[in-house]
């Protein structure tokens, strides 16, 4: 009866034949390490956004007039309130830890590589859409720093030339950021950008497995089986999904079903993620000021300027590199530029080999470089821009882009070591 | 059903047709949507461009208009006044104004189109705090000087060209905002198209 069931609908709906196609019987690397957490703990952080924004809308007011109040009132009236909130604003800072090690696994085993580059662009796609998605929510709440951080962020539009002032005008709405600007931030904040985040996170997955996953050796799991290959016992135990074997007429070895195999790996991960996550939900909230900024705990108020006006850390780095250019307009066709070079990189690595375990002690030296860089701007990008702090923005912007000029430079050439045959 | 030949001119042709008109549907239908996010009628109100009257404006009197939630202030300097300008200079944090916190026309030692009008907005560069004019009373807080503004919340001290005095809270000269004059008597404060 239930079989029959299942079968009248597979024959109008193949749903069993799509979740083997991309679980039970999708070939994953056997050799995945810690590193492959964060692809499916950002998947956990989305649902998380997602589930608890939703409740939160159930009690927030987007209104210039009601939007802090309201808060204060999910804080303190609402039963969990505090709990949705917090749950939230630590998601938002999650996300970009986990978005940031997924992104830098990808640059240490070089997965934008051919033919990975689609998949690597809508991942910077998901990206800025994220860092839009976490600008606009943050205005949400209309703190000091809600409104003053929106001010700097849509004053870098203002710097473009001839169109900026009427830029600006018609993004806020408005001749300074009010309730109108608000009440799009939030319209774009709880549909627009969540769906378009959900609709890229789809192709990213879509594209991953069409070209299949990338591993910390950075060479192809065999699929062609040529007679040359030998099995293991392993090898010959597990049944991949007829599209990855061609209907049956190759073997793939090397490779492990990603349900039950990786699914239970990630469920360790999950749990470490939520072990940490718990904590900073429970007993550090805040984040020391960073990830809920003291000013945010104050109204908005146009007439008031904070004192230090610095963006949440995520963007900091990007942040830093802003204010590291004199001259306002570069300084954002920098900040810009800096998240378009991470975009080109598949066309900035000429290299062949993609993991960092068999490239050119240059190429790991400038690994090193990239993410010294990275994390040294945005601890500048929190400081007041002043003086030997200006000073070392710049040396660090300097070597943030370095790593892409010389990558692209020794990358043609570069003395790499020898690749195994089959993953390790 | 007709099985003639694929005429393939004409289904190249009718499907750019069908692309072009489309496509100028969308564009079509674009256009409310990004027009809404231009400021409403209501906004543009609030938002307008004041005008005032500064015929029966004595020397040394100071008047408030309101634009954009804001008081903006207008002042009639004495010639003793515009004198003192100069004096204050080395103690300015920026005397030349190369901060832009007023229009091109406005970058002056004076930091007015006419010498003797002075429009501001009235709130502190530090934390807006609204500083209080002092026409007669100001050689108190800076010596020899007869008239500036002083900010009673954290004691911040302009010249009268609004340009902020060194060791205080504010980190810049007060705002002047774009203004233009239609006739001697009359100013309107947040336009200045045609000024040069």
């Amino acid at each position: 009866m239930f079989k029959n069931l299942m079968s009248w609908i597979e024959y109008r709906l193949p749903f069993m034949d799509k979740m083997n196609l991309h679980v039970m019987q999708y070939p994953a690397p056997k050799n995945f390490n810690f590193w492959y957490f964060f692809g499916s703990l950002a998947m956990l952080v989305l649902v998380n956004q997602i589930v608890t924004g939703i409740w939160l809308t159930m009690n927030y007011e987007p209104s210039a007039e009601g939007a802090f109040a309201s808060i204060e009132y999910i804080m303190r009236d609402v039963d969990y309130g505090w709990l949705l909130r917090y749950m939230h604003s630590t998601g938002a800072s999650a996300f970009f830890v986990v978005v940031y090690l997924h992104m830098l696994r990808g640059m240490m085993y070089g997965s934008y590589q051919k033919p990975r580059e689609l998949l690597w662009i809508f991942g910077m796609l998901i990206f800025l859409v994220l860092m839009a998605e976490a600008f606009m929510g943050y205005l949400l709440p209309w703190g000091q720093m809600s409104f003053w951080g929106a001010q700097v962020i849509i004053g870098i539009f203002g710097t473009i030339p001839f169109i900026g002032e009427d830029l600006t005008l018609w993004i806020r709405g408005d001749y300074v950021i009010s309730g109108a600007t608000l009440n799009r931030f939030f319209a774009l904040h709880v549909i627009a950008l969540p769906l378009v985040l959900v609709i890229l996170v789809f192709l990213h997955i879509m594209a991953l497995h069409e070209v299949g996953s990338n591993n910390p050796d950075g060479i192809d799991i065999k699929k062609d089986n040529d007679g040359t290959v030998e099995l293991t016992e392993a090898d010959k135990k597990f049944t991949f999904h007829q599209y990855f074997t061609r209907g049956g007429k190759k073997v793939i070895v090397d490779a492990i079903p990603f349900h039950p195999y990786y699914t239970v790996k990630d469920l360790v991960g999950v749990a470490g993620f939520l072990l940490i996550f718990a904590w900073v939900i429970f007993f550090f909230p805040e984040g020391g000021g960073y990830f809920l900024e003291p000013p945010n705990f104050e109204a908005a108020n146009p007439l008031k300027t904070p004192d230090h006006i610095a963006p949440v850390w995520y963007f900091t780095p990007f942040y830093a590199i802003l204010r590291a250019i004199p001259h306002p307009f570069m300084g954002a066709v920098a900040m810009f530029a800096a998240i378009v070079a991470l975009a080109l990189l598949p066309w900035l690595d000429r290299g062949k080999v993609r993991s960092v375990r068999y490239r050119s002690g240059i190429h790991r030296v400038n690994l090193i470089n990239f993410c010294v860089s990275f994390v040294a701007l945005g601890v500048l990008g929190v400081l007041p821009a002043e003086g030997l702090y200006t000073l070392l923005a710049q040396i660090f912007s300097f070597t943030y882009f370095g790593f892409f000029v010389l990558l692209f430079f020794y990358s043609k050439n570069e003395n790499t070591k020898p690749l195994p045959v089959r993953v390790t | 059903m007709s099985n003639a030949p694929v005429d393939h001119g004409r289904r190249r042709f009718l499907t750019i047709a069908t692309s072009v008109v489309g496509g100028v549907g969308a564009v079509g239908v674009a256009v409310p949507f990004i027009a809404s996010w231009n400021p409403s009628e209501r906004a543009k109100q609030a938002g307008a461009a004041v005008t005032a009257d500064i015929s029966k404006l004595e020397p040394g009197q100071l008047i408030r208009v309101e634009w954009r939630g804001k008081p903006v202030w207008i002042v009639k300097r004495t010639a003793e006044t515009l004198q003192q300008l100069e004096l204050v200079e080395q103690n300015l944090r920026d005397p030349a104004s190369d901060v832009p916190q007023q229009p091109a026309y406005a970058q002056n030692r004076h930091r007015s189109i006419k010498p003797e009008i002075f429009i501001a907005v009235g709130i502190c560069t530090h934390l807006g705090c609204s500083p209080t004019y002092l026409p007669n009373d100001f050689s108190a807080q800076v010596e020899g000087i007869r008239a500036g503004f002083f900010c009673p919340c954290h004691g911040s001290k302009f010249d009268m060209a609004g340009r902020v005095f060194q060791a205080v809270p504010a980190p810049t000269n007060l705002v002047v905002p774009p203004h233009m004059f239609i006739d001697d008597n009359t100013i309107i404060i947040g336009e200045d198209e045609g000024v040069v």
